[in-house]
């Protein structure tokens, strides 16, 4: 890249200034700074209603009682591990595994690919909805089925499980289109010699193909924990995130425009995820960027 | 939902030929059986909602859900009707357009810079714009409320006179969480853009802004079309800022007012399952006829554009 800034006329000077600072002071100032006025206020006990200079420091008091005096707080962070968990440890691997199958010499490989990321673009809210027909208690199709009576959205013995379930059946055809894009990107004669040298297909997946993907599969992992982190639009559809559905970020927007508006106990929780997800969301950037500098 | 997938390996020509199947042919049946009633499934659903739309109520109420029988139309018609779904379609409409151009227009601008000029805080920046499409949109909610709450907007565009409550609002928030990834595909793809066409553009005495509008922005046109298609769907079902900033329901696009659709319908699913069919009309189309477009959007990373 020739191009030096120095060289330019003053006009081309202007330009250029402002072709970077406008989209940077958007991100700046709609993201990063909000992100900072949650820590900040996390350490405050603003009310919300008084002026922000009414604001007092409280030190670490709001994170103490987020952790010791609220009892909704554990049960979330624990549903947010289940949720993480269910997608890392099932939806995950479906999604590779039928990318690892739509990638050989098939025939129908594009409908079958069609059909299975259908459900990448709808809308996480839209898909509670489709779900609801099946879940319904009165008039859900699995109940019609088992001859059942469950509210699979109400009952909050199954309905953290329920949402995983329609939460995978988006994630799964995500991950198996992210993973296919990488197998397709694997040089074919690696997989040649492995097959000449007598591997098993097996063989040549494990010990071939997938450490060479390690960028596309630490990128997995990433989009996994943060899509389960970020996970909102379906629970706050069913049942604004109550009754065995609480999510970290349900928690966190209901502390903020519920009734009770709790600015400095929510934004600790709010820190909280931010926290989490900064070092996933390190590891992603870091890995994209390299590899895009790479090529 | 907004990723780039890198590619494992950097040279890496199509894949000429696959080991010729030397496996028994019993498997490969197996094989397309698997995958069959894998799609048979994951089809179910939507078909599902679709089959139950056209059945009238009062049928279905009688011989139960798993039968067949009772079609009609009218469904479509009460829910459009009831649901208000004109007046939210417009609503999506005002918000995705202007937020797509100019979250495109914005990241080409960033775009441009990071490629074709070396500072030394290229990678710094794009690590701020991608970073920031990734962070927890819930976790900037207090700030980013109090921010628009304080934000003055004239009173011919806000009735509260400020930007919250406003599709404004709502525009700006979805533009600043798009921008990074659209700044990160596009700097990619201008990145292979040979610097001898600028060099002669420059000879001529073309301006900064004449070789990004001229020759840069026609050259980009795969990726933009990518990432128009994968951002109008992504900023169609944006749900968070929309249901949160917009407090009356008549500014809701249809993603958000899905919400209160629910308590109007919750009782009649055959209702129900035609306001979701009708909700996810725009994204079925866009799957159907921009589908190379929203594949090559969400793994653009993967071939470098």
């Amino acid at each position: 890249m020739s191009g030096k800034v120095r060289t330019m006329s003053g006009a081309d000077r202007v330009v250029v200034t402002l072709m970077v600072a406008v989209p940077t002071l958007v991100v700046l100032g709609l993201i990063w700074l909000p992100a900072l006025g949650t820590v900040a206020l996390s350490f405050t006990n603003w009310n919300g209603i008084g002026p922000l200079s009414s604001a007092k420091g409280v030190g670490f008091s709001n994170y103490v009682n987020v952790a010791t005096n609220y009892p909704p707080f554990w049960p979330a962070l624990q549903h947010n591990l289940i949720w993480l968990a269910a997608l890392f440890i099932v939806a995950t691997p479906i999604g590779m595994f039928l990318a690892v199958l739509l990638d050989r010499k098939i025939r129908f490989s594009p409908f079958y690919q069609s059909a299975l990321y259908l459900p990448v673009v709808l809308s996480l809210a839209l898909i509670g909805f489709v779900w609801q027909l099946l879940y319904s208690r009165d008039q859900g199709l699995i109940n019609a089925v088992l001859g059942t009576q469950v509210d699979w959205y109400g009952n909050p013995d199954y309905n953290l499980w329920a949402a995983i379930v329609a939460t995978s059946w988006k994630h799964v055809g995500y991950i198996m289109l992210l993973y296919l894009a990488g197998l397709k990107a694997v040089d074919g004669s690696l997989r040649e010699a492995a097959s000449i040298d007598g591997a098993s297909e097996r063989q040549a997946f494990f010990q071939v193909v997938f450490p060479v993907m390690r960028p596309i599969n630490v990128i997995v992992l990433v989009v996994t924990v943060i899509e389960s982190l970020r996970a909102f639009d379906l629970v706050w559809v069913i049942n604004k995130g109550r009754n065995g559905l609480e999510l970290i970020a349900t928690l966190v927007t209901a502390n903020v425009i519920g009734e009770a508006s709790r600015i400095g106990f929510g934004s600790a929780m709010a820190t909280i995820m931010l926290v989490i997800s900064s070092v996933f969301v390190a590891i992603y950037v870091t890995v994209v960027v390299r590899e895009s500098r790479q090529s | 939902m907004t990723t780039i997938t890198p590619t494992s390996s950097a040279t890496a020509p199509a894949r000429a030929t696959t080991a010729p199947a030397r496996r028994p042919r019993s498997s490969r049946t197996g094989l397309y059986v698997f995958l069959t009633a894998v799609a048979v499934c994951w089809l179910f659903p939507i078909a599902w909602a679709l089959f139950n739309s056209f059945r009238d109520y009062a049928y279905t109420s009688e011989h139960g859900y798993a039968s067949i029988g009772g079609f009609t139309f009218d469904n479509y018609i009460n829910a459009w009707n009831q649901g208000d779904f004109g007046l939210h379609f417009w609503n999506s409409f005002v918000i995705t357009v202007p937020a797509v151009v100019i979250t495109l227009f914005l990241a080409s601008c960033m775009a441009f810079v990071l490629a074709r000029f070396s500072f030394r805080f290229n990678i710094t920046l794009l690590g701020i714009f991608l970073s920031a499409n990734l962070l927890p949109p819930q976790a900037l909610l207090i700030p980013i409320y109090r921010l628009f709450r304080a934000i003055p907007v004239p009173e011919w565009l806000s009735s509260s006179g400020s930007l919250l409550n406003t599709h404004l609002g709502v525009i700006a928030i979805n533009i600043a969480f798009q921008l990074g990834f659209c700044v990160f595909v596009l700097s990619n793809y201008m990145k292979t853009i040979p610097t001898e066409i600028y060099e002669s553009a420059r000879v001529d005495g073309a301006s900064v802004f004449r070789q990004f509008w001229q020759l840069t922005l026609p050259l980009c046109r795969p990726p933009l079309a990518a990432l128009a298609t994968l951002q109008v769907t992504w900023v169609y079902n944006e749900f968070f800022w929309a249901t949160v900033l917009l407090q009356s329901g008549d500014k809701f696009p249809i993603t958000s007012s899905l919400n209160s659709l629910q308590g109007r319908f919750f009782t009649d699913y055959n209702l129900l399952s035609a306001g979701s069919v009708l909700a996810m009309l725009p994204v079925l189309v866009i799957f159907f006829v921009l589908q190379r477009h929203f594949v090559s959007g969400l793994t653009l990373g993967a071939t470098k554009g």
